[in-house]
């Protein structure tokens, strides 16, 4: 399996990473590279394998419907690039 | 006297103990140490000040009869750690300088031991790379060098800040993460001890995440003991982590020293691969002649999936990070870059605070997660992932632990591997297994090889049995009796 140099811009797209041009050509050879390694997965019989998404025992604890935490807006804006008035400031959303 | 920065964590505990010297002394040792070694890049932010404060309250405490466990020993936090009030940035240009307003939990527990902080320690990005050349920050040296020359080497990675840090004595003891083999191939490149526990046993709650279902913290430190002693102060359950196991936490120093006799070790066949350097299986062989001298029976079992784990991992990790750091996104921490709207700040964030492997990682995982891939990558490394893990708990249907090599070669020079991610996604071929199955394994040093370097030696337990590995770890320190040491040149 390739991935060939519009994949790469779809995906990059998708991820939300704004890769060059130039590099558009050498992601797609190493990923490609990297695919065909992985490719022989398909060598192993895993019909009726349960998918494994955790070594835990997916039991997730319950616990009170109580507030823990918060009430602490300058705490959860310290490291904010731009804050006004206790809210982070992000470019306009909607037109 | 030895030298303060020399002494193994327990002997400096038990120093302390006996009023031998204070932890300000003992501090100071180390802040001195660290400040004389920068040219190994091992502390990307040194906390002198903070440390010095935090060695005269712990001579305070133990004047006063209140000594913890840990009570003014000087460590080194990997940088993946959140830690309150002191920058954290992950390996990372996107972290900036991101200054967390909460404490990690594992160093949450090892302060209220008493530890003391002598900075962050350099890492690969994200704890993504096998050599730490992907940190912001640069590369570690380590501090071993090939006999006769003066190249520089990868002390490897992620932790490859806590590796060069702890054999180099620049702390007693360091924390660090493994969702690969990251302790486990840096411990054995820079003849040190380190320990991945269990899946569950260290909270994950405050540890910047990269691959959720794989990373685990663990002790980094230069004796078997000294990793026991860190490793019973760094675990137990935390709420804040629905994966932590609600289980106590055993005593496991008292597991170092134990007989082993009458254990079963077992010889994995799959882990002798191809181009494996001759060293390193005769360092294996003997690894296996020291456990049967004590006493434990020699058993030869099959992982006949092992092959598929590091192409299995290399689709479930970057599938996870690319989840996992769709959070860097310039709006409430770290970099932002501004473009012309949203989504373009979004790109121009991520594309200049990412570096290249951990961008390579997000898109890879974007692309098996998505449409039309997901089930053919994805989910069928899911299904793989279920099988190496039924290998090991057949094998541990006739055994009790298992012998391994920790990586296929010794430190290699910085710059070797960079251009081929195959190449250096193959450093963790001993390791990666265990991961994927969530079982605790050790790597501890066992000899050298003809250049004078450093050999780790794996050990692989059942899920929460570390109590064994401490006791086996124990009983092939012993018989390796390791005492090589980097020639300081720094």
């Amino acid at each position: 399996m390739a991935i060939d140099a519009a994949t790469v811009r779809k995906v990059a797209r998708l991820a939300r990473i704004a890769e060059p041009e130039e590099r558009i050509e050498p992601l797609a050879r190493e990923l490609s590279a990297i695919l065909n390694w992985i490719e022989q997965l398909s060598e192993v019989d895993t019909d009726g394998v349960e998918p494994m998404t955790s070594v835990v025992a997916a039991n997730l604890s319950m616990r009170e419907d109580v507030v823990t935490d918060g009430g602490d807006p300058a705490r959860v804006l310290s490291n904010a690039p731009k804050t006004k008035d206790n809210f982070f400031v992000v470019p306009k959303v909607v037109e | 006297m030895t030298k303060l920065t020399s002494l193994t964590l327990k002997a400096a505990l038990d120093g302390l103990s006996s009023k031998a010297f204070s932890a300000v002394e003992l501090t100071q040792a180390h802040v001195e140490a660290v400040e004389a070694a920068r040219d190994l890049n091992a502390y990307v932010l040194e906390t002198p000040d903070k440390a010095l404060a935090m060695a005269q309250a712990a001579d305070a405490r133990r004047a006063s009869g209140d000594a913890g466990p840990l009570e003014g020993a000087p460590l080194g936090i990997k940088d993946l750690f959140c830690t309150e009030g002191v920058r954290s940035t992950a390996g990372s240009r996107i972290l900036g300088n991101f200054t967390p307003t909460y404490e990690s939990t594992v160093t949450a527990n090892l302060w209220r031991d008493g530890a003391v902080m002598l900075g962050k320690l350099n890492m690969d990005e994200f704890a993504m790379g096998s050599s730490n050349e992907t940190s912001a920050f640069g590369p570690v040296v380590n501090p071993w060098r090939p006999k006769g020359g003066n190249a520089k080497l990868t002390p490897g990675g992620s932790s490859g800040g806590s590796a060069a840090a702890v054999a180099a004595e620049l702390c007693l003891g360091a924390t660090a993460t493994d969702t690969g083999g990251s302790i486990r191939q840096p411990a054995a490149f820079t003849g040190t001890v380190g320990i991945k526990p269990t899946y569950g046993r260290c909270s994950r709650w405050g540890v910047v995440a990269f691959a959720s279902s794989l990373d685990q913290a663990g002790p980094m430190a230069r004796t078997v003991e000294d990793a026991a002693i860190l490793l019973k102060s760094m675990a137990g359950h935390d709420a804040k982590d629905s994966t932590s196991l609600a289980v106590a936490v055993p005593d496991f120093p008292s597991f170092v020293g134990k007989s082993v006799k009458g254990l079963r070790i077992g010889i994995p066949k799959e882990y002798r691969v191809d181009g494996m350097p001759a060293e390193i299986d005769a360092l294996w062989e003997q690894g296996i002649a020291w456990l049967k001298e004590a006493g434990c029976e020699i058993v030869e079992v099959s992982l006949p999936h092992t092959r598929y784990a590091l192409p299995a991992y290399y689709i479930v990790a970057p599938a996870e990070a690319s989840s996992n750091l769709a959070r860097y996104d310039g709006m409430r921490y770290g970099l932002r870059v501004e473009g012309a709207n949203l989504t373009e700040t979004y790109e121009a964030t991520r594309a200049a605070g990412f570096g290249e492997e951990v961008k390579r990682r997000i898109i890879m995982g974007a692309y098996v997660l998505s449409a039309g891939y997901y089930d053919a990558y994805y989910l069928k490394a899911l299904k793989v992932r279920r099988r190496i893990s039924e290998d090991f708990d057949a094998a541990f249907e006739k055994v009790d632990a298992l012998l391994t090599p920790t990586a296929p070669s010794a430190a290699f020079a910085l710059g070797e591997n960079a251009d081929d991610p195959v190449a250096m996604y193959l450093n963790d071929i001993f390791t990666v297994t265990v991961n994927l199955a969530g079982l605790p394994g050790m790597s501890l040093p066992a000899g050298v090889d003809a250049n004078g370097l450093p050999l780790g030696l794996q050990l692989i337990g059942r899920a929460l049995d570390e109590g064994t590995l401490f006791a086996l770890g124990g009983a092939m320190e012993k018989a390796a009796d390791f005492k090589a040491r980097p020639a300081k040149w720094w």
